[in-house]
């Protein structure tokens, strides 16, 4: 009951906070919306006894990757007064069928019920069992988003020296 | 009736912590001015007296705060309104909650109950510490951006990036105490330091992780961003991300800072000087490796426990201290290049280290 309670909180919150994201003119707000949703989900996860990913979920994405996002909005992107029209006019009209799309897929996929993989039977949240399974059964996946990761920051550096 | 017990032994362990850090960091602005003057052979704050007594000026924090609440809350007219009377207490919030999975005593057995001596029990506790930590930086980057001037949002950005240099040096640093004790729990990590080695050497982490120990007190002045790393202040060149606050907004930055070299202090003696630990002293009592051994009281055994994890505490703060009041500040360039090409490199190179002397150790 109150387990429940909870999670109608928490995911009040998460999905609040995504629509704060998307609707908020300003960079700075939306991205700080963005770390209370990070944070919100990493409560959910929380909630599912998975202690080790609610951490990391914390301490990459909010901690790290978005203190760097929400830096580079602070350099990089301008103030109100300072955007003229926006350049991009045209691709707005994009957002209306691509989002109906996305629409559909979700519903589809929520009207069939669809779970995904099915979850490994004796699923812990401690670190132990997270490592076990990343090093075993999920190898693979997981050199290869490393590999992923690894290329894109080569790429960074080619970018970066190249201008230099 | 067991619930209201088990709601009061809860409540006892938060408000024990609270009570711990909130009365230990007004005390630290005490501290900060009379360990200086001491240091550069002044006097210091002696003037504050209550009917005629100055007690060494303890009177100031109290003096301080009560001017502080009084003065002026002034916001700049172009600021963001709502991000800048969040910041402070986003700031204070993460400090004051990074606390809670640090244990200050052994599970504590009374009445049949098991009581674990830290406010929060998790089994991720170091992980949580470390978290919160991090999420500290957001009050700063607000606060820095919210107030619409440009010598702040200088100093916000400086904190930004100076945070994630240091949090990788951290999150580098602490693997081999986590590689050693084989668990995240700081209960667990604490715990395993009271293993002897060869029979009479305590395993604290400072000796088990020497540079570890170096590198995460350098990134953990440099995360609590106080000097020589104090460039998102700065007050001699930006004065930093707090310029445009006033009264006890202003007083809530500083008292974050204060709260967070507690944090910093109460993880450096979970990690490395044993936490709770006191060499030889076993749940029923002391047991020296030469034989001898003193029996004392369960209870009694928790006071010294408690009273031990205080005391290094202190003594961590003041050797932190002792640096903030002797190292000139770093230029921002040299403390990134500290973080990314000198605390990183070690860290990941303690990993290793650290991997291939357990390897070693466990097929002697």
């Amino acid at each position: 009951m109150i387990a429940r309670a909870a999670f109608l909180v928490v995911a009040a919150i998460a999905v609040g906070s995504a629509l704060g994201l998307i609707l908020r003119r300003n960079a700075i707000h939306g991205a700080l919306f963005l770390v209370v949703n990070l944070g919100s989900i990493a409560a959910l996860y929380l909630m599912m006894g998975a202690e080790f990913l609610a951490a990391a979920q914390v301490i990459v994405y909010a901690g790290a990757i978005m203190v760097l996002f929400v830096f580079a909005i602070m350099v990089l992107i301008p103030g109100k007064e300072e955007i003229g029209p926006d350049p991009h006019r045209r691709a707005r009209l994009l957002a209306l069928p691509i989002g109906a799309l996305l629409f559909l897929l979700l519903v589809l996929v929520v009207a069939r019920r669809w779970t995904g993989p099915a979850a490994p039977a004796a699923a812990s949240g401690t670190a132990d069992a997270v490592g076990r399974l990343l090093f075993t059964s999920y190898l693979f996946p997981f050199e290869l988003t490393s590999v992923l990761l690894l290329a894109a920051m080569v790429g960074v550096m080619v970018l970066a020296r190249r201008g230099a | 009736m067991s619930v209201v017990a088990d709601l009061g032994i809860s409540f006892g362990r938060v408000a024990f912590m609270m009570f711990f850090v909130l009365n230990v960091a007004a005390l630290l602005g005490w501290v900060e001015r009379k360990q200086s003057a001491i240091m550069q052979d002044r006097i210091g704050a002696n003037r504050a007296s209550i009917f005629g007594l100055r007690a060494l000026g303890l009177f100031h924090p109290l003096a301080d705060t009560l001017k502080m609440l009084a003065k002026e809350d002034f916001r700049p007219a172009r600021a963001d309104r709502l991000l800048f009377e969040l910041a402070p207490f986003v700031s204070v919030f993460f400090a004051l909650v990074a606390f809670a999975s640090i244990p200050f005593g052994d599970t504590l057995r009374v009445g049949g109950r098991e009581i674990p001596l830290q406010a929060v029990t998790l089994n991720v506790g170091l992980l949580y510490v470390f978290a919160m930590l991090s999420l500290g930086v957001y009050g700063v980057m607000m606060a820095g951006w919210a107030s619409a001037n440009n010598y702040a949002l200088l100093g916000g950005q400086r904190a930004a990036a100076l945070m994630i240099s240091a949090e990788i040096a951290i999150g580098a640093s602490i693997m081999g105490v986590v590689m050693i004790h084989g668990s995240l729990s700081l209960m667990d990590i604490v715990r395993g330091q009271g293993r002897l080695l060869w029979g009479w050497v305590p395993a604290w982490g400072i000796l088990t992780q020497p540079l570890a120990f170096v590198l995460f007190v350098t990134a953990g002045i440099a995360a609590t961003k106080r000097i020589p790393f104090d460039m998102p202040e700065g007050e001699s060149e930006i004065i930093g991300y707090f310029v445009e606050y006033s009264g006890m907004k202003f007083g809530m930055f500083l008292m974050t800072d204060m709260v967070e070299t507690i944090v910093l202090a109460g993880l450096s003696t979970s990690l490395f000087l044993g936490g709770w630990q006191i060499p030889y002293l076993y749940a029923e009592g002391f047991r020296f490796p030469w034989g001898a051994a003193v029996a004392l009281s369960p209870l009694l055994v928790t006071v010294l426990q408690v009273s031990a994890f205080v005391g290094k505490v202190g003594a961590v703060i003041f050797v932190l201290m002792l640096i903030r009041w002797t190292l000139p500040r770093f230029r921002y360039d040299q403390a990134m290049r500290l973080g990314w090409f000198g605390l990183f490199p070690l860290s990941i190179a303690n990993i290793v280290i650290t991997g291939l002397l357990l390897l070693a150790w466990e097929s002697r």
